[in-house]
């Protein structure tokens, strides 16, 4: 497993080298979408309007920190689960998004976009938020602050840990649930 | 009978709040420290290091464990002699406000088909029973709705009995795999009614992980599920590992006699949970 630093905007030459399991500190500037903010990104789609953000070559992180402090740029700051934004996810990476951060399983359409536009979805470890809240330098609400927590924000990030989960070439990091050894038929 | 002020409530709800999302439990951090010193696997041991690491910032820094500071849910044991002062639900519900503007903590509470926040993190789910005594014992835990996504009700057939009992618990936490933030907590509702059982399976979540069940046949189908689950191999994020489940907590009471209700409640590594006595 090869460890690696990424700056963003990401090329597929970029994410073409990542294998699942391989370790990755980005730095750069990401965007934050939970549920809500999805769905009001895909409506903008829909109806033929610009998105806050420009997709091409950037990251997603699925996150709804939690409230600023005095003296931090951010709250808490860890993954959310990914597998309810997998209905939006293969869309926005035919449009240019490269990688996704999250934490949990991929649907297979979505592994199958990862394969078809050279993308990648990234761990992050779920429950550090703390921890995690460290590499995010700046944070600022760009689009739908109605929604609070899950209005969309850019993100600097310096050196932020990541986990290839599902690489562009359908390798998976998650281990199988073993039923037998459970006793379960 | 004893006079208890709301006020002193909303002090007491609100200090829980920031307290439980910003200092791990004891039990806890013990029960990822021997996981860590049992893990073989390297990336199973560097989750769990970080989540201790997490743990020790969030204590200095006072930022909460987890961005998701949970729907507060409130387990209220009220003594017969005791006389609230003012509203007792409004008061929990003005405490969970206070303590999750003053702690800077994530308002999750949202309107079910539209979503829209209701802003200050309220109404807080609120379990009331009443007990002897003239003693007010409130039970706060921070519950994240990743965990909570993984959880069941399921009504089965008598006849399924332990054995339908144990393979639908496993295969819940296999199915879940790494979403619910392994190492997980599972709690399980044997008996009552469908919904009995649920809310048993969440107050079985408020027990020490180090305890043992005081019925010591409950303590050995504990037991045996926490083996079953940790050989599923599923591991700490999912990465593969020995610990899958930190603890398994089984509440159970008599049921229909054509029923066996089951209600698997799911929590994540960061059990938060706090408790006042007034």
């Amino acid at each position: 497993m090869a460890e690696y630093k990424l700056n963003t905007p990401l090329s597929d030459a970029d994410i073409a080298q990542l294998k699942a399991g391989d370790v990755v500190f980005l730095s750069g500037t990401i965007y934050t979408a939970r549920d809500a903010a999805h769905k009001k990104l895909v409506d903008l789609l829909d109806q033929g309007k610009e998105l806050p953000f420009d997709l091409k070559g950037t990251a997603i992180y699925y996150v709804g920190p939690s409230p600023a402090p005095p003296g931090r740029p951010i709250g808490s700051a860890g993954p959310t689960t990914s597998y309810r934004m997998d209905s939006y996810a293969p869309r926005l990476y035919s449009l240019g998004l490269k990688a996704t951060i999250g934490k949990g399983k991929r649907d297979a359409a979505t592994r199958k976009a990862m394969e078809d536009h050279t993308c990648v979805y990234f761990g992050a470890t779920g429950g550090a938020g703390a921890l995690l809240s460290n590499s995010i330098t700046a944070a600022k609400v760009i689009a739908f602050d109605e929604l609070g927590p899950e209005a969309v924000r850019e993100l600097t990030v310096k050196d932020f840990p990541l986990l290839v989960i599902n690489d562009s070439h359908g390798g998976e990091l998650y281990a199988v649930p073993d039923l037998k050894a459970a006793g379960i038929e | 009978m004893r006079t208890i002020k709301a006020s002193d409530i909303v002090d007491a709800v609100a200090n829980m709040c920031i307290k439980g999302n910003t200092e791990l439990p004891d039990d806890v951090r013990n029960s990822l420290e021997k996981a860590m010193a049992a893990e073989d696997s390297p990336s199973a041991k560097e989750v769990l290091r970080q989540l201790l690491e997490n743990a020790d910032l969030s204590l200095k820094t006072k930022l909460p464990l987890c961005q998701d500071c949970g729907l507060g849910v409130f387990f209220v044991e009220m003594g017969d002699q005791v006389f609230v002062e003012g509203n007792l639900t409004e008061a929990i519900n003005e405490g969970t406000r206070k303590g999750y503007a003053d702690g800077y903590l994530r308002k999750s509470a949202c309107d079910p088909l539209t979503r829209a926040n209701t802003g200050d993190g309220t109404p807080a789910v609120i379990h009331v029973d009443i007990v002897p005594g003239d003693k007010l014992k409130i039970t706060y835990m921070a519950k994240g709705g990743g965990a909570e996504n993984m959880s069941r009700v399921t009504m089965l057939a008598p006849a399924q009995g332990w054995k339908g009992i144990k393979e639908f618990v496993v295969k819940r936490v296999a199915e879940a795999g790494p979403n619910p933030c392994p190492p997980t907590v599972i709690g399980i509702g044997i008996g009552g009614t469908f919904d009995h059982a649920a809310k048993i399976a969440k107050r079985a979540l408020t027990r020490k992980l180090d305890d043992t069940h005081p019925d010591s046949k409950v303590a050995e189908l504990e037991k045996e599920l926490y083996e079953a689950i940790n050989k599923l191999g599923i591991g700490p994020m999912g990465l593969g590992g020995k610990t899958t489940v930190l603890g398994v907590k089984i509440a159970m009471e008599p049921c229909h006699l054509a029923s066996l209700p089951l209600a698997v409640n799911v929590q994540c590594h960061s059990q938060r949970h706090e408790e006042v006595i007034l």
